[in-house]
């Protein structure tokens, strides 16, 4: 038996049912980081004194990779409007990008860490890193997630476009909304973290 | 969405990008500027709100979507709400004693 409703809106919704899902799971996401977000705000109200980022972070490194997640939503959002054009190579092309640009933000990220721990600065070490440690390390999870889901459906999960085109575009749609999400956390991670 | 629907959308895509790049140097550089550690937030929370909505708008297509996900985000930055302004009742909690 056939799923139903994976290309075909439901009539109640207005929506495929891959899309109301992935939009639910985004707001469970959206509870999660907050709950780190008002971790942060409660940390830092509750002393006198709360360290810049700046003093103890990589600003530049940090800009980097703002731009690299950025860069890699338009490029994810490209490669689902490719297949809407029906262009399967631009699709690889711009997925393909978009792996890479996310993967050059873990390797920024890596040097970031380990920098810190070189300086013996860890999550013990006060709350400021604790509370920086965990809301990066989280969203550092994501991104990985997200790298292995964009690459199956780069490589293997891609045969589906010539079974089923108009669901794998539905899943290029759905695994764009994921991505654009954890762009959009980064988006406030970082002046939060690093310049404020 | 017809081809040239999408086209159109590609440019936008572009637009909304070189946007979040200028907005992304903006934020840096207004760090540079030692404000108070009030406005500093203020402003830095005001650019990245602006880069939020222009990444749930355009890139998610918020900006043109079924009810149904409207209200679902709705409930959602309520619940978010509650969970920011919870430390800040704390704080004026301990003000008060």
């Amino acid at each position: 038996m056939d799923i139903p409703f994976t290309v075909k809106n439901r009539p109640d919704t207005g929506l495929y049912n891959g899309k109301l899902g992935v939009w639910l799971f985004l707001a469970s996401e959206v509870m999660l980081f907050g709950g780190l977000f008002s971790a942060y705000v409660f940390l830092r109200t509750g002393v006198d004194t709360w360290p810049v980022g700046a003093d103890i972070l990589n600003v530049p490194l940090a800009t980097l990779n703002t731009m690299f997640l950025i860069s890699s939503s338009v490029t994810m959002v490209m490669s689902w409007a490719s297949l809407k054009l029906n262009d399967f190579s631009k699709f690889k092309l711009y997925a393909g990008l978009t792996l890479l640009l996310a993967c050059a933000f873990l390797v920024v990220k890596y040097f970031e860490y380990t920098a810190k721990f070189d300086h013996h600065l860890y999550p013990s070490t006060n709350n400021f890193l604790g509370i920086y440690f965990t809301m990066t390390g989280l969203h550092v999870l994501h991104v990985i997630g997200g790298i292995i889901v964009i690459f199956f459906f780069w490589m293997p999960g891609a045969k589906m476009w010539e079974s089923d085109p108009e669901r794998f575009v539905n899943r290029i749609e759905i695994v764009g909304l994921y991505w654009h999400f954890v762009d959009l956390v980064w988006i406030f991670l970082f002046p939060v973290l690093y310049l404020l | 969405m017809t081809p040239e629907e999408v086209k159109h959308h590609i440019k936008t895509y572009v637009l909304v990008f070189v946007a979040l790049a200028c907005l992304t140097v903006i934020t840096v550089g207004i760090s540079y500027l030692d404000l108070a550690t009030g406005p500093a937030i203020i402003l830095a929370l005001i650019v990245a709100s602006i880069k939020g909505s222009l990444v749930a708008c355009y890139f998610m297509h918020l900006i043109d979507e079924k009810v149904t996900i409207y209200w679902t985000l709705l409930a959602t930055v309520a619940m978010f709400m509650v969970l920011m302004f919870l430390p800040l009742g704390t704080m004026l909690n301990n003000t008060q004693m």
